[in-house]
């Protein structure tokens, strides 16, 4: 150290996350002589308490820091001047003496300029304390002048606090972590992120509303000292389910399936045609035993010519179609204040779907100009056409009435629910053999066997009157009883 | 129910129809004596005569155009590609003619194309491409993707049984490779239903053909890690289920989609569009894409692999969309 020049004492980093020291206590005052590697000082910070040496040997020329002060790391603490012309250097900054020093500052500015930065990023929050601990750092420590406060390390202080609407400073809020929020009425901001960069994640806060219902529904008093102009948030109690719009959790030995979209529409088509219509439910027997002679005459002939069943869904059909003639109302519809009949009849057919998950109702458009065998081939065609998917939208629209068959299940009677906006609906059920009172040839009642089927009418009671019902149902089972093969 | 390859499972399910349905023919090139270049249609030219299995000129064009007319006649073609590259010839036919048939003159044009795709063998840029989003694009034809060989038999007999034209692609990497038991007896599986190929909770993978077993392949693995990977198999992507995609991102919010095509403009855009316009309440990430990059299919093995989208690729996307 014979050159004269005057070296630098800064605030050594003791360790890679320290960020700044505190001096406890100088152990050499102004004007003293110091040996190189002589205990100079004693510093504190928050990984070690230790003393640190001269870096050189002569006099100490200048003490920069105070006893108790606390500087970043890097910070020009003393001069030590040589113990010959030590006199010129004090005024001027002096320059790092050795390669050692002038890294070690180096450094040290580096980290001095980033952490706080990246803290600031991440954080807001966490880099405020540590900003008003910096505040009295000397920044570029010019000497004789006060230690100044560095402008950006206050910066952090002046940052907003959560603002209270599910978003944290510098965290992005996923689309669905905010309607989840929404929904719970959850100050996201609250909720510790696991994510990228401390991210909530969907998991953390279904988590959060699971743990702590009761912390999830209070919202910060602080929010809402911020925002007293908003109304506050309605507090509900914090549905027990997790989450929203996923599926309920099952229950040991439960399955729990999502509805498809067929199921969700019949279960909202068959609620609102309850809250629609006034439902009633008509009976009646029907003899079909001379139908069912006729349709074993005809099954061979129709199979090989036409590739088609005469089944008693047809009949009925035929009969319902020529019996609706008489009946318009049954075949009509309440619209607004007004009652709508037609000179059509377009019937609907109800089909259950193959894999017996719902049922779809194809329509037999403008069912009056087919005979028995076109009505009986176009209920094969939709019926087929259903089982497959494929039917066209057109296929299932402009229904005016409607069959529904459940007795090939062997049921004998049923209320089926009228597919809006019609006014009837008509039940078909398992044709069975009876012990039957009928007239012999003498005009004397005898019992015989014969072929029954009921029939029922369900029909809206707000257009359609029991004794109309009746006289149409009368009307069907003359008209099945004494089949017209001619009018065919 | 017998153990079939992926490739036997297509030549069951066409011998079937033929047996069932004298409507159904195949033509193609090397299909009859030679029995098709992978041996698809091997035997059924003895089974079914000249007539119903025929020799086609090299002229894509003129197969597709062939069978357009036989199907406005009543037939129900079923046209071999050698490779599905080949069909570029044919777009013409297909695209202008095929499709729009039924739309302007209401005549059916039921016509199934067997498409041979994919890569994995170095077969390089004409004979490993995965041309599927071209046709999905195309209003009127559908679009088959089978991965299993239950589907590969089920698909097709959909596939010929229906009325408009629809583009089979068969992933030759499958072929020997993928072995399972598959129905004896006909059945079909309907378009526009995906499959649960694996069931998970932390991310759903969207993919189709080969692609299913390389995604299972790193589900297997990030299954060790924890992470929990749903996987749904499309099988068909005209029509795609739509549905089925939306419920799976609703359970796990996070949606990776996976092809062998190339990315721009792949399937995977439309899919991943949909999911950010309809289920974009239900995203907590970011909706990622594995696909192969923008270039013609390399021939060397190396350049290949680094092409097609590997197991390791879809570990590593997987877990940067888990850690997100």
């Amino acid at each position: 150290m014979a050159t004269g020049t005057a070296v630098d004492v800064v605030m050594p980093q003791m360790g890679v996350s320290v960020s700044e020291g505190t001096i406890t206590k100088w152990l050499k005052s102004e004007g003293e002589e110091i040996a190189a590697d002589e205990a100079l000082l004693e510093i504190s910070t928050d990984k070690v308490d230790t003393e640190i040496p001269s870096p050189a040997s002569g006099v100490v020329q200048q003490i920069l820091a105070q006893e108790g002060e606390t500087v970043a790391v890097g910070t020009k603490i003393a001069v030590i001047s040589p113990e010959d012309g030590a006199a010129e250097a004090p005024e001027t900054p002096p320059e790092p003496a050795t390669a050692q020093a002038a890294q070690e500052s180096e450094a040290a500015a580096g980290a001095e300029g980033e952490t706080p930065r990246a803290e600031k990023v991440e954080d807001a929050r966490e880099a405020e304390p540590a900003a008003a601990e910096t505040v009295e750092t000397p920044p570029e420590p010019a000497p004789e002048a006060p230690p100044a406060p560095e402008p950006a390390a206050q910066e952090p202080a002046a940052r907003p606090e959560p603002d209270g609407d599910g978003r944290r400073e510098g965290k992005f809020v996923s689309p669905v972590v905010a309607r989840i929020a929404a929904e719970h009425d959850v100050d996201v901001s609250q909720i510790e992120g696991t994510g990228r960069g401390g991210r909530v994640t969907k998991k953390d806060i279904l988590k959060h509303i699971e743990s702590a219902p009761a912390q999830a529904s209070a919202a910060p008093a602080e929010e809402e000292a911020q925002a007293p102009a908003t109304p506050a948030p309605q507090k509900q109690p914090p549905a027990p389910a997790a989450a929203p719009a996923t599926t309920p959790a099952a229950a040991a030995g439960e399955t729990v399936e999502p509805m498809s979209a067929m199921r969700k529409g019949i279960a909202e088509h068959m609620r609102r045609s309850l809250d629609t219509s006034a439902h009633v439910t008509s009976s009646i027997e029907v003899d079909m035993t001379k139908i069912a002679s006729l349709r074993q005459k005809l099954k061979k002939e129709w199979a090989e010519a036409y590739g088609v069943n005469p089944t008693y869904l047809a009949f009925v059909a035929r009969a319902v179609v020529e019996t609706l003639k008489d009946y318009p109302w049954i075949n009509g519809e309440i619209r607004g204040d007004s009652i709508v009949t037609r000179q059509f009849v377009n019937l609907a057919f109800a089909v259950e779907l193959a894999d017996g998950k719902g049922l779809i109702v194809p329509v037999v458009k403008n069912a009056e100009t087919l005979n028995l065998l076109g009505v009986a081939k176009a209920i094969a065609d939709v019926a087929k056409r259903a089982r497959e998917k494929q039917l066209l939208p057109d296929d299932v629209q402009g229904g005016t009435f409607t069959i529904t068959n459940p007795g090939g299940y062997g049921t004998f009677h049923g209320t089926p629910i009228i597919s809006q906006p019609q006014a009837a609906i008509l039940g078909t059920y398992a044709v069975v053999k009876r012990p039957w009172v009928v007239e012999d040839e003498l005009g004397e009642d005898a019992i015989a066997i014969r072929s029954i089927m009921n029939l029922t009418l369900t029909y809206d009671h707000r257009l359609v009157d029991g004794a109309l019902a009746g006289r149409f149902l009368r009307d069907l089972r003359e008209r099945l009883e004494n089949w017209d093969e001619s009018a065919e | 129910m017998a153990v079939m390859t992926y490739l036997q499972a297509i030549s069951d399910g066409l011998r079937q129809e033929m047996r069932r349905d004298k409507r159904v023919f195949v033509i193609g090139e090397d299909i009859g004596v030679y029995g098709g270049a992978f041996k698809v249609t091997q035997g059924f030219q003895e089974e079914f005569g000249p007539w119903r299995v025929i020799d086609a000129p090299l002229s894509e064009t003129a197969i597709v155009g062939g069978c357009t007319g036989a199907a406005i006649m009543g037939m129900r073609p079923v046209a071999e590609m050698q490779f599905a590259d080949f069909i570029s010839c044919a777009w013409d036919h297909l695209v202008t003619v095929a499709a729009k048939q039924r739309y302007r003159a209401g005549t059916p044009v039921p016509i199934t194309v067997r498409l041979p795709s994919g890569g994995g063998f170095s077969g390089g840029p004409f004979h490993s491409q995965n041309p599927e989003s071209s046709f999905a694009h195309i209003p009127g034809l559908k679009v088959v993707c089978p991965a299993t060989p239950a589907d590969a038999k089920g698909l097709l007999i959909e596939a010929i049984q229906d009325p408009n034209p629809v583009l089979y692609f068969e992933h030759k990497h499958l072929y020997r490779r993928i072995k399972d038991e598959v129905p004896d007896e006909r059945y079909t599986v309907p378009f526009g239903e995906a499959r649960v190929h694996r069931e998970g909770d932390d991310l759903s993978v969207i993919t189709w053909g080969a692609m299913v077993y390389t995604a299972d392949e790193a589900a297997q693995k990030l299954e060790e890690d924890g992470i929990s990977v749903e996987i749904l198999d499309l099988r068909t992507l005209a029509p795609w289920d739509k549905e089925a995609v939306l419920r799976s991102v609703e359970k796990t919010s996070k949606a990776l989609v996976l092809h062998e095509d190339t990315l721009t403009g792949g399937f995977g855009a439309e899919i991943a569009a949909t999911i950010a316009q309809e289920a974009f309440e239900n995203l907590d990430a970011p909706v990622q894409r594995v696909a192969a990059p923008d270039t013609p299919v390399p021939f060397a093995p190396v350049l290949e692999k680094a092409f097609i989208p590997q197991v390791d690729d879809v570990i590593a996307a997987v877990k940067e969309l888990a850690d997100y």
